[in-house]
């Protein structure tokens, strides 16, 4: 009887299934002692090392600032930044790291609904706080984009800083348009175009590897591209090192300015002495300054507009506003192939003004959005020129803070030994 | 006179530096308020979930870390199972041109009359979510597309999650890292 019935069913049930809603099949009483298997719930490995990662990169952190500050030694920098592309890259896959846990805080700060876990938190911050106290420890031995440039670099060009500087300004123009992207709920742009990624996973989607490729091969060459002219956690720490108490200093004694660590820093990070005459006189210092920051409040209005009417255009990746997109377009032509993103909304029966109102909103927030990018982008440039004009006043050789990895190249080029005598 | 300056820049210098560390731990606490000591992973929700196949190539691992999982207490147990066999077939054995698996990945059991048990075999299965639809076709939906922990390694942009067409993959706390639909209510 039940058999004939199930088999009716099966029989029938295309054409229930058009006529009413889905017919269900009764879970059946089991009369030979049948015990319900239960699917397994396998728990998430990575949920088990997120605690275990944050004190390794607690170790990392204190090991980088010790070998740099204290032992200054590339050596063992070097041991340390194969460990770090080898556990943080090759064994755990990249993920999460500090440099996309910025996108993480700022969805935090954005979408009520989302809790940050504090071990990516974790991840956020402490690279921050040892950068307020030694610098970008965390770049030299640490971070494993960092690493992995770092380790392939083997004939390093100096780039003048005619290009070097105003390339510097990417990361802060990048971080911005992550954030942008992360508070609309867009997605994680820096995770997504992360160059390295295919590498420590020995696949991804030819885009990926290709840029992977470009990255790796113009890192023989260039010193860290990625830390230098992309990385928008790099501007994050950039801007903690300049205050940075105590950073790797050069010579261990008296600089006798002898020029070599200047010649040995790839980065291009370490500042010569200023001159006598270097400096210009007060007055023209301050036409200078008042001339820069006259235009830097046009400048900044002018990309605020920009942005302004960029933001429609920035708001089309965010899978929303893609979805009101490709609706509006099935609804002019019915006869057109429909998207995935279209048949699922349909199929889930959701309604074409809710999903109309949740794009416009989406757009006009990120118009704001992209006026708030376009400011910063102002304001980053403006400072650029800004600094270009006021010149500090060095008497030794020194590594500039922000730009500094602490690689601990310029270490053993100096010739003066910590008793002030030269070898 | 001349070590005026260098002094007033010494004692700004600590200021701006006491500046930056305050920020930071206000940008500590903020985060403290807003974060969790449970750390978050990512699950496929299947009331959302329309088996469009993303899954199954959308993965950065191949073959997927989202597998079929069978939720047996929601399952009719059908002799001729939706998940299980095409539509469209020849006959209700269990040859190939009669089965919706691509790399046949189910297994069935007979358990007493008129009942057979749908078994998934993990190693086999692609993610691709065919069997899931036909069950959700005419059975009771207890076939569900799931990320299996075992095997996600935790993308922080989850990569399927960027391309499923209708939203259905979110975060959910690791202490609870499965949204399978049970008897008698959703989770």
């Amino acid at each position: 009887m039940k058999r004939t019935s199930l088999a009716l069913t099966g029989l029938l049930a295309p054409l229930l299934a058009m006529g009413q809603e889905q017919k269900r099949q009764p879970p059946p009483d089991f009369t030979s002692g049948y015990q319900l298997p239960s699917p397994t719930t396998p728990v998430p490995k990575e949920a088990l090392f997120a605690w275990f990662d944050v004190g390794v990169l607690l170790l990392a952190l204190v090991l980088a600032a010790y070998i740099v500050l204290s032992r200054r030694s590339r050596a063992w920098l070097l041991v340390l930044t194969a460990f770090s592309a080898a556990y943080f890259g090759f064994y755990r896959l990249g993920c999460v790291c500090s440099v996309g846990s910025v996108q993480n805080v700022v969805l935090a700060f954005a979408e009520p609904s989302y809790r940050l876990s504090l071990s990516v938190a974790a991840f956020f911050l402490l690279p921050q706080l040892f950068a307020l106290f030694y610098g970008r420890v965390f770049c030299s031995g640490v971070c494993p984009l960092g690493a992995i440039q770092e380790l392939v670099l083997v004939k390093p060009l100096r780039i003048p800083d005619w290009i070097a500087g105003p390339l510097g300004l990417v990361p802060f123009l990048y971080l911005g348009l992550a954030v942008l992207y992360a508070s609309s709920g867009a997605g994680f742009v820096v995770c997504r175009y992360d160059p390295f990624i295919a590498l420590y996973r020995l696949g991804s989607s030819p885009l990926m590897a290709w840029l992977t490729g470009m990255f790796l091969a113009a890192s023989l060459f260039i010193g860290r591209p990625y830390c230098r002219f992309l990385c928008p956690y790099g501007a994050l720490l950039r801007m903690a090192s300049w205050l940075a108490s105590k950073p790797a200093r050069i010579a261990p004694a008296a600089c006798i300015s002898c020029h070599l660590c200047a010649k040995e820093c790839p980065y291009g990070a370490i500042l010569p002495p200023s001159a006598e005459g270097d400096r210009a006189p007060l007055h023209q210092l301050r036409r200078t300054l008042a001339r820069r920051l006259a235009v830097a409040v046009p400048l900044v209005v002018c990309l605020a507009v920009l942005g302004w009417f960029a933001g429609p255009a920035m708001a089309r990746v965010h899978p929303k506003v893609t979805l009101a997109r490709e609706l509006a377009l099935s609804l002019d032509r019915p006869e057109a192939p429909k998207t995935l993103a279209v048949e699922a909304h349909r199929r889930l029966g959701r309604s074409d003004e809710e999903a109309f109102r949740e794009a416009a909103a989406i757009q006009r927030s990120v118009r704001f959005g992209g006026a708030a990018l376009g400011a910063w982008a102002g304001v980053v440039v403006a400072a650029y020129t800004v600094s270009l004009a006021l010149r500090r006043r060095r008497r030794e050789y020194v590594a500039e803070p922000g730009t500094c990895f602490a690689c601990a190249r310029c270490f053993a080029s100096c010739p003066v030994l910590p008793n002030g005598d030269r070898s | 006179m001349a070590d005026e300056p260098k002094s007033r820049r010494a004692v700004l210098a600590d200021g701006v530096r006491l500046l930056g560390l305050a920020a930071t731990s206000g940008v500590l606490g903020a985060l403290a308020a807003k974060s969790d000591a449970r750390n978050m992973v990512w699950q496929i929700d299947p009331d959302l979930c329309t088996q469009c196949g993303k899954c199954a190539t959308s993965c950065v691992l191949t073959p997927s870390a989202v597998k079929c999982v069978h939720s047996y207490a929601l399952c009719g147990y059908c002799q001729l199972c939706f998940g299980l066999f095409r539509d469209k077939r020849a006959g209700n054995d269990l040859r190939a041109e009669n089965l919706r698996c691509p790399t046949d990945a189910i297994r069935r059991r007979f358990v007493e009359d008129p009942y057979y048990e749908i078994t998934i075999e993990e190693a086999l299965c692609i993610g691709c979510g065919i069997c899931v639809k036909g069950c959700g076709l005419f059975g009771n939906r207890s076939l569900q597309l799931q990320i299996r922990h075992d095997r996600c390694i935790g993308c922080n942009e989850c990569s399927i999650a960027r391309d499923c067409p209708s939203n259905a993959i979110r975060r959910v706390p690791a202490s609870r890292p499965y949204l399978l639909r049970q008897r008698g209510g959703t989770r």
